[in-house]
């Protein structure tokens, strides 16, 4: 659905997208992770065809930016970092004009259908200026979604609103993937990318790693498992440090954690061990990097 | 062209809602259109002091504007002239502050990206921007100067009227006029869409006014009688314009710098 090679924008001196290479299958979700000023919203811009690329080549639903652009604009769904409505004019008005430009064919059917399903058919008649912000998201959206885009772009869809309306989103988008539409997410929020996306890329400029989130754990960390003893865990260290299926052994307090591949196999073993060497073990459990962590030390990295 | 249609509905709804740009549309026309007719009124009261024939200095004034006129016949023949050329300019003034916030307003409000996002050609989103804002000012102009014409029917006498009101002038209020409101809306696009701040865009649309009072100025102390050959070269002229304008304006709207340039 979305496949640029070394995909490049330049804004004078200025590289703001460095060679992106990507490939986005039908029906995924797809979050791209970077800091302020990274060129995610630039990237956006260039695959909805807002702004041309100074180099590569990118093809979003089988159409090529810089070519097919009026294809391209008509067939995708984006939701701008700031909604941008027109805040004079109703919900019902704000959406109909869009309809039309999307050349949607039936366009009151339509409008009715998403105020409805975003919950603001009550309000329809009301000017989107006196929406709170939950509600005037939730109507960029809708706008989004007029023409029934297969690809999805979401700008920072969570960003400023209270939990209750954030959740509201997460759940709409939740919705969206379900229906198979293939969604590219902007954000900062590591833990909406975790919930909801297949894959996140973390990117500054260039794209700094693709993968699953499971997979980038994986990656940076391996597996670990931590042992928390009734007592301190050094003297513990030796007795299991030797092991060859162990990557690395860290004592911190009374945990000992243990990176290792396969723990469903060797955490046996290695309870034996630390029993025999005298640990009184409390409980066992895997350690979860979060995605912070992971992004973090990518972006730092970089 | 239903996309051009959905523009102007969109600007017409939006700018309507304000009040204030409602009675900047409709404050110059009325007091152009009250302004001229309390002078025929006072300018009848003192008629009776102005001569029944041209005196000398007069006729070298008012030239062959009105032959056969007595004096003060001619000068309120000359002081309709110089409100119909007002009514002339009138729409120029009124759609600039519309048009000169068409883009860089959308741009500050940020609803220009979801709108470039859409379908819609450069030439599409113009078009209906600059028809939205020159329609409104031509209409009401048009209005005004009907009621203008048919109350000045009532407080001037025949030969008055029919030298005051003769072709050239309906010439230039019906035709001229949307050209020259063309020509400024056109510019104020322009200019919007290439700064970054509505009073800027605002300020350097109005100088395009500055030629047109000179013409009024012109004609007022004399400088310049306007008469049919000059209403029809200025038509002919500011259609070229308005074509090249609109070209211009089209070509040069650069999406990719003006999303990019947002502050």
């Amino acid at each position: 659905m979305i496949k640029t090679e070394n995909l490049t924008k330049k804004f004078g001196d200025n590289l703001a997208v460095d060679r992106l290479t990507l490939e986005i299958g039908e029906g995924e979700v797809f979050g791209f992770l970077g800091p302020n000023g990274a060129g995610k919203t630039t990237t956006v811009r260039m695959l909805t065809s807002l702004i041309a690329p100074t180099g590569g080549t990118a093809v979003v639903n089988g159409y090529q930016v810089g070519r097919d652009d009026y294809d391209i604009r008509r067939t995708v769904g984006i939701l701008t970092e700031t909604p941008g409505l027109y805040d004079r004019l109703s919900a019902w008005r704000n959406l109909t004009i869009f309809a039309t430009l999307y050349e949607v064919a039936d366009v009151p059917g339509q409008v009715e259908k998403y105020l409805r399903m975003l919950g603001l058919w009550e309000r329809r008649n009301d000017e989107a200026g006196t929406f709170s912000k939950g509600m005037r998201q939730k109507l960029a959206i809708a706008r989004a979604l007029l023409h029934e885009p297969r690809i999805l772009f979401l700008d920072e869809p969570t960003s400023g609103l209270d939990p209750e309306a954030a959740k509201l989103v997460r759940d709409f988008i939740e919705e969206l993937k379900s229906e198979g539409r293939t969604i590219f997410i902007c954000t900062h929020n590591l833990d909406e990318a975790d919930r909801l996306c297949d894959r996140v890329a973390v990117f500054k400029t260039r794209l700094r790693v693709v993968d699953t989130t499971k997979g980038l754990r994986q990656q940076m960390y391996g597996r670990q498992v931590v042992f928390h003893l009734a007592e301190t865990a050094v003297p513990f260290v030796t007795a299991v440090q030797d092991q060859p299926y162990l990557r690395r052994v860290e004592a911190v307090d009374n945990k000992l954690v243990i990176a290792l591949d396969d723990p469903e196999t060797y955490n046996p073993y290695l309870i034996r061990q630390l029993v025999e060497a005298g640990a009184n073990i409390q409980f066992v459990g895997e350690l979860r990097h979060s995605l912070e962590d992971i992004y973090l030390q990518l972006v730092n990295q970089a | 062209m239903k996309k051009i249609q959905t523009i102007i509905r969109k600007e017409w709804a939006e700018v309507f809602k304000n009040r204030l740009v409602l009675f900047t549309v409709a404050f110059l026309p009325l007091i152009l259109t009250a302004l001229p007719l309390i002078t025929l009124a006072l300018t009848k009261s003192y008629a009776g002091d102005l001569s029944s024939s041209m005196n000398t200095g007069s006729t070298e004034f008012f030239g062959d504007m009105c032959n056969g006129l007595s004096e003060a016949d001619c000068t309120a023949v000359y002081m309709l002239n110089l409100y119909t050329l007002m009514f002339m300019i009138l729409p120029v003034a009124i759609p600039v502050t519309i048009a000169a916030y068409s883009i860089v307003g959308e741009k500050t409000a940020r609803s220009l990206e979801p709108l470039l996002a859409t379908p819609i050609s450069t030439g599409e989103l113009l078009v209906g921007k600059m028809i939205a804002a020159c329609v409104p000012a031509v209409a009401v102009t048009w209005l005004a100067f009907l009621i203008y014409a048919i109350s000045a029917r009532f407080m001037v006498n025949a030969a008055v009227f029919a030298e005051a009101m003769k072709p050239m002038w309906w010439l230039a209020i019906f035709v001229v006029s949307p050209l020259l409101t063309l020509l400024a809306v056109s510019v104020a696009v322009m200019v919007s869409s290439r700064v970054t701040d509505p009073r800027v865009a605002e300020q350097l649309s109005a100088l395009v006014i500055l030629p047109l009072i000179l013409l009024v100025v012109g004609q007022s102390v004399g400088l310049i009688l306007i008469n049919e050959q000059i209403i029809l070269l200025i038509g002919v002229l500011v259609a070229i314009a308005d074509a090249v304008l609109v070209y211009l304006s089209v070509k040069l709207f650069q999406r990719e710098a003006i999303l990019t340039r947002w502050k």
